[in-house]
């Protein structure tokens, strides 16, 4: 939106985000699909950006992805989804249905907390300088496969062309980030876990997950 | 209310809570249904004996984790999840305020501790610790990951918190924080000192009725050593 005088008004919508962390994919996928505008801000983890004095200010929490929104600011995705849903109700991300809704939470549980927080940077770190560089791999099938056997069972009766029905919901806002990070990254295999698998396909071909990509953002490398 | 049949049994609980005492999660449970007066059948599922890994306990739940909330013909698994749903499904004593900043906190709050504390100090990977880099190492694992998330909420919940950590009111992140801070931490020797605002907030849940309720001690399953 511009006025004469040819500057934008600021966005009111700020992203602090990474463009590799899946916790921030799924954030940026739900904006996409509300048709958000938002200003993205590059916080590179690797650099401990996150650390900086620049962005303590603004989020004293420090966490990644953080949304700014007029004078609040909110961390973890999410709470961030929940309130994005609230605030902003075009394109739901939950259902009517209260037993479908029950199922989103679960799965999108499953992921934030089974999977993703024991397989984050930091910990992998400290299990390849700890217990040897070689017990990487093994934790990860071990604590992904858990939790993606879980899904498997918890989604069979639940699915349609998405995790939960026809429409994309909260679930697949943090399984897609989960199942295409994997893949890409860990080349993980996924022939035990065919529901998935084949979300994980149907995920490539909806355009709100595909702008939100890694590749995508403006801090990937290259870009 | 106990309904009783004309033969003197009574009819089963509509809700049933398969739990086990002291685990922080199931803690949660238990404080939110007791918050909203809702009655359930209590079954134990012993996690150090591995009971989770029953058949007769994945036929009701074949996602094997602990809590589980069966109401009727629904099994729920995942403590925030379950909470969501019963919030959502027996409005009585809401656990969100109605002002959306105010749940946004709320939310936070709750995935700070499900996201970031829960899924690190769990017992499988407290063993893992343990057995692979050693057991010296266990404690002071749970001191970092524990601090970094106390640290994160202190500062999060310091211009939002009144008597509870939200306002004067209990709601969700009062729900998922109690059972850590209430006694939980007292067997890693986890020194609460530089948490003021969680100290103060331990004070005032051990005086709630629907929490003093849900302690692991006042579980069938306690474990009596």
């Amino acid at each position: 939106m511009t006025t004469a005088g040819a500057e934008e008004l600021p966005k009111k919508l700020q992203l602090y985000s990474f463009f590799m962390s899946s916790s921030s994919f799924r954030v940026r996928i739900a904006l996409n699909l509300k048709g958000l505008d938002y200003e993205y801000k590059a916080i590179n983890l690797f650099k401990r950006e996150q650390h900086s004095p620049e962005f303590l200010k603004i989020n004293p929490i420090g966490y990644v992805p953080a949304l700014v929104d007029g004078d609040l600011v909110l961390a973890d995705s999410f709470a961030i989804i929940l309130y994005l849903e609230e605030k902003y109700p075009q394109h739901p991300l939950l259902p009517h249905d209260l037993e479908k809704r029950a199922i989103n939470y679960q799965a999108a549980n499953i992921i934030s907390s089974s999977i993703q927080p024991l397989i984050s940077l930091p910990i992998l770190q400290y299990i390849g300088e700890n217990v040897g560089p070689d017990a990487n791999i093994p934790w990860i099938q071990k604590h992904v496969g858990k939790g993606f056997a879980a899904l498997e069972k918890l989604l069979k009766g639940h699915a349609g062309k998405y995790a939960t029905g026809d429409e994309i919901f909260l679930a697949d806002l943090f399984l897609a980030p989960q199942i295409i990070g994997l893949t890409q990254r860990f080349n993980y295999d996924m022939t035990e876990f065919p529901l998935l698998s084949r979300l994980s396909e149907a995920y490539m071909q909806v355009p709100a997950i595909q702008d939100a990509m890694p590749d995508k953002q403006p801090d990937f490398p290259n870009n | 209310m106990v309904m009783m049949k004309d033969n003197g049994e009574e009819f089963p609980k509509k809700l049933q809570l398969y739990s086990f005492s002291t685990s922080p999660p199931s803690f949660s449970v238990r404080i939110a249904l007791n918050l909203k007066g809702l009655d359930y059948e209590y079954k134990a599922v012993n996690l150090f004996k591995g009971e989770q890994h029953r058949p007769e306990f994945l036929k009701i739940n074949p996602i094997g984790f602990i809590p589980a909330l069966m109401d009727g013909d629904m099994v729920l698994a995942d403590s925030f999840a379950i909470i969501l749903y019963l919030e959502e499904k027996y409005p009585q004593h809401p656990l969100l305020p109605c002002d959306l900043a105010k749940r946004a906190i709320n939310y936070q709050a709750a995935n700070f501790v499900c996201s970031s504390i829960q899924p690190l100090i769990r017992l499988p990977i407290l063993k893992y610790i343990g057995d692979n880099v050693g057991l010296e190492e266990k404690v002071p694992w749970v001191h970092k990951h524990v601090g970094k998330g106390f640290t994160a909420l202190e500062k999060l919940l310091k211009d939002h918190a009144g008597k509870y950590a939200t306002g004067d009111e209990i709601f969700l992140a009062d729900v998922l924080l109690a059972p850590y801070i209430v006694g939980y931490l007292q067997r890693y020797n986890f020194d609460m000192s530089e948490y003021p605002l969680l100290s103060r907030l331990a004070e005032a849940y051990k005086q709630v009725p629907a929490i003093q309720d849900a302690m692991p001690e006042k579980q069938p399953d306690f474990p009596i050593n």
